[in-house]
């Protein structure tokens, strides 16, 4: 793959963050620059994608693959518009995130990890506890929280998106 | 690192150890098993298995022995129960995911996991939910999978970024979900990867063309030496009932370390093809006839009489840089015997003008293992990974801990260490390119070097790329100048070499050759050169050398050990001069229709594993093998069949009953060998361009013998089939 499949905003991006490490560490910059790309790429990564920054950081493809497959954070499959992240790690757990997930795959008919067939909503699995027990139950809709998550919040909530 | 020494306890044992070595270094050299999967003393440590906890007075919990360095006063225990314990409970975690399907599994017998479930497993699971299962990936034609068996130890993984110097295999996804694979599908296509079947502690990654062949305990492991290169690894033959099963590497750390090149372990299928020669054959009025071997080798005899009659300078007698020592020295006796100065095998080089400035043998000019400590590198003329792949890693070890290294080569092949300095320099002018550097280091020494190592050479157009190179030879404390194949091959050799050897007097740097072949140094040090009898004798007459005796065509010739086809410079050639022979006597070990087209007599020999011989290596190491396999069909061990023609051809003093016998009368013509390999010839070189293409220069890696070239799972690999669509 050829280096043009990142755009040059991208590219800036990334040797920012390349600066940050000593020379020759740039292996450290995966995760940003994955970030970035995935950032601009309507949230998911592609092989082409990858190939690029490995071939922009100089690194072998595998090394960049590894990183993209170990974060939840980072989709190698193509996911929809809207990310929904569910928050049930123990305390939302506890304050009934099983029946907030219930509500929302029965709601955008899709199972938790799956993407509605619009495109527009992805209901992601998540991994960890997303650090703000304190408003459990809580979500993450494209990186803003809500907490203290009733079904009728969440009809608010996805009601504002387009 | 510091040196101090500490005093630590094992087992209630007081021993020293390193401050800073890591426990289990210690407790291995002092024989205090430790269990281990992730660990390996060539690779870095990862500590990820916990297989190797162990007991240390005051830690809160077990240690884990490879990843703890030592430390005054520490006391530790490696069978206490606590330790025993430990180790208990991750062999149980360990076998929650494995299939444990050692009945159908080929690692079965020598299996790391296997054994440790024997010594700390329990008998009966108590894990009774279901096991993952992983999809099995195709890593190419030479390693299987069954991945999952794999315990995710990542030995395979750090092999491939820390030894190969390029990450093929990675591990893909998180905890239940890891995997071991390459992620899109692809081959693993170093030259080295089918070491990491070794470094496998399970079944995950295995032998392909060995797969489901032989059980582990069955064979009997007989050691051999490679015979496809000048480094001379060590290997272990496994053998079945007298077949050839498998290679693996055999333990040398001043040549191979605990590597072989895959060319090294996969080969051996080309003894087992089908067109292997497998009894001695006539030709009689034009139809080929299976006759007895006193009958072949009485009509050898009668032919070679008749063509040659009593002007030996009719016989050309060419032999493969890969036979042995014993074979190398009776064709020698032989040949001269028959009054005949016409015996080579160099096969594939094309100019000989200074072969009297030869070294004794073409060596490296230090032993293999002083590589690493070597501060410059420039390699003139070679596709190194490709040509002697051992030494291309220990090349890559120098690079790493700091050494320049820099090429002169026709093309940027791929290298994984950082490269000091590249000089593009086109096959035709190979030996400008050098000038260009030599002239560079002139100037950059201060231009102080003698009239007699400027040879006459006035050059324009000195650029970076050459400074650069000079550069890694100027100033070094041990500075390597090495020519590799393609120099060796090349139409301007003498040229080349006498620029190499004026830059070599200007840095200060050794000269060293990379000759092809597993035996080059045994070819010249017995007699296998038309100037030179053995140890470097400067012959009375001077012979034919393996080109003239193609360009100007002898009578009768006698091949040991060659395809013609593809062993030589010139294919169309040797074929024309053999076909117009009136005798053509073939040792070989296969039977071609080429061979069937030109040869009179054919009498089949043993393979590299099926014969009792000694290569001797590139550092000038000699080492001696047993026969490991049972000659195939009715072939025979080479040196028995030519100690036999000697008799019959009256040759005195052949009475050798076994390989060492005649090893010992060799070591007895040489005597003490000066071992001074440098070069001191006068030869003055003109810089002509070379009417040559790189695709005649560069051999492919597995193209470069008969048995290598029959290798089929090699022949599928992607660097094979990539040569071949050229
Ligand atoms: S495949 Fe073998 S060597 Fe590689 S991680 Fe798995 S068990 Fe270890
Ligand atoms: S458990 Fe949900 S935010 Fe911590
Ligand atoms: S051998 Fe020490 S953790 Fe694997």
């Amino acid at each position: 793959m050829s280096k043009g499949a990142l755009s040059e905003q991208v590219c800036r991006e990334i040797d920012h963050w390349v600066a940050k490490f000593p020379k020759g560490r740039q292996r450290s910059a995966v995760i940003s620059a994955l970030q970035a790309v995935q950032h601009e790429n309507q949230g998911f990564l592609t092989q082409d994608l990858m190939d690029a920054v490995a071939e922009h950081l100089d690194l072998p493809p595998i090394q960049v693959y590894e990183v993209a497959t170990f974060y939840s954070m980072f989709e190698t499959d193509p996911v929809g518009r809207h990310c929904i992240s569910v928050c049930t790690n123990i305390s939302c757990m506890l304050c009934g995130s099983t029946e907030i997930v219930a509500y929302l795959e029965k709601k955008l008919d899709v199972k938790l990890g799956e993407s509605t067939e619009d495109g527009k909503f992805y209901l992601k699995q998540e991994e960890e506890c997303l650090a703000a027990c304190c408003g459990a139950p809580m979500m993450m809709v494209n990186h803003d929280y809500h907490e203290n998550l009733t079904p009728q919040k969440i009809d608010e909530i996805l009601e504002e998106l387009d | 690192m510091s040196d101090k020494t500490v005093t630590i306890e094992i087992n209630g044992m007081p021993v020293d150890a390193t401050a800073g070595q890591m426990l289990i270094e210690v407790t291995d050299r002092e024989d205090a098993y430790v269990p281990r999967f992730c660990y390996h003393k060539k690779l870095s440590v990862a500590a990820n298995c916990r297989m190797c906890l162990v007991e240390v007075e005051n830690a809160p919990k077990p240690l884990p022995a490879c990843a703890t360095p030592v430390m005054e006063g520490m006391k530790v225990f490696t069978h206490s129960n606590a330790a025993i314990e430990a180790q208990k409970a991750t062999m149980e975690f360990l076998l929650i995911n494995h299939p444990l399907d050692c009945p159908i599994c080929d690692q079965g017998g020598e299996c790391e996991l296997q054994d440790l479930a024997m010594g700390f497993g329990r008998n009966v699971s108590r894990y009774t939910e279901r096991k993952r299962v992983v999809k099995d990936k195709n890593l190419g034609s030479l390693v299987s999978t069954d991945m999952t068996r794999c315990i995710h130890c990542t030995r395979c993984v750090r092999f491939g970024q820390e030894v190969a110097g390029i990450q093929e295999l990675g591990t893909t996804g998180r905890s239940e979900d890891m995997e071991i694979g390459t992620y899109i599908e692809r081959s693993v296509d170093h030259e080295l990867s089918g070491n990491i079947i070794d470094l496998c502690p399970v079944g995950a990654l295995n032998d392909k063309p060995y797969r489901y062949s032989a059980r582990a305990w069955e064979m009997l492991a007989k050691p051999l030496v490679s015979p496809h290169d000048c480094a001379g690894s060590n290997l272990f033959g496994h053998v079945l009932r007298g077949r050839l099963k498998r290679i693996v590497p055999r333990d040398n750390e001043s040549i191979n370390e605990t590597w072989i090149a895959d060319r090294d372990r996969f080969s051996y299928e080309g003894i087992y093809a089908d067109d292997r020669l497998t009894a001695p054959m006539l030709k009689v009025k034009g139809d080929w006839l299976e006759v007895s071997w006193s009958r072949a080798i009485s009509e050898a005899r009668d032919v070679l009489r008749t063509s040659v009659g009593d002007d030996g300078n009719r016989l050309g007698v060419l032999v493969s840089p890969s036979s042995t020592v014993e074979e190398m020295y009776l064709l020698n006796r032989i040949t001269r015997h028959i009054g005949s100065n016409n015996i080579d095998h160099r096969l594939r080089m094309r100019d000989f003008r200074d072969q009297d400035a030869d070294p004794v043998w073409p060596a490296l000019g230090m032993p293999i293992a002083a590589l690493e400590e070597l501060d410059g590198v420039l390699i003139v003329g070679s596709n190194l990974r490709r040509e002697v792949p051992i030494v291309a890693h220990r090349i890559r070890k120098a690079a790493i801990q700091g050494a320049s290294v820099g090429f002169v080569n026709p093309s940027a092949y791929e290298y994984h260490f950082p490269c000091a300095a590249y000089v593009e320099a086109p096959v035709q002018l190979l030996s400008q390119s050098l000038a260009s550097v030599l002239v560079a280091a002139i100037e950059m020494d201060g231009g102080k070097a003698s009239e007699a190592v400027r040879l006459g050479i006035d050059i324009a157009g000195i650029n970076e790329s050459h400074r650069a190179a000079a550069q890694v030879l100027l100033g070094k404390k041990q500075a390597l100048l090495l020519l590799g194949q393609i120099t060796l091959r090349h139409p301007r050799f003498a040229d080349v070499r006498a620029i190499a050897a004026a830059l070599c007097e200007v840095t200060g740097a050794k000269l060293g050759y990379l000759p092809e072949g597993a035996n080059a140094a045994g070819g010249a040090l017995s007699g296998v050169l038309p100037h030179r009898g053995p140890g470097g004798q400067v012959a009375r007459t001077v012979g034919l050398n393996a080109s003239e005796m193609l360009t100007d065509p002898r009578q009768a010739y006698l091949l040991y050990g060659l395809e013609p086809e593809h062993d030589f410079s010139n294919a169309t050639l040797v074929t024309q001069a053999l076909t117009a022979a009136d005798t053509v006597v073939c040792f070989s070990s296969y039977m071609t229709d080429a061979l069937l087209e030109y040869a009179d007599v054919l009498l089949p020999i043993a393979t590299f594993a099926e014969t009792a011989g000694t290569f001797i290596n590139v550092e000038g190491v000699w080492q001696s093998f047993d026969a490991a396999a049972k000659v195939l069909g009715n072939a025979r061990e080479g040196w028995r069949v030519l100690r036999v023609l000697g008799n019959e051809l009256d040759l005195p003093a052949c009475e050798y009953r076994t390989t060492a016998d005649i090893c010992d009368a060799l070591a007895a013509e040489l005597g003490n060998q000066d071992l001074d390999t440098s070069y001191k010839g006068r030869f003055k070189p003109t810089l002509e361009e070379a009417d040559i293409d790189i695709l005649a220069l560069d051999v492919p890696m597995y193209a470069i013998d008969a048995i290598v070239r029959r290798g089929s799972a090699l022949q599928e690999t992607a660097a094979a089939r990539e040569s071949k669509s050229i």
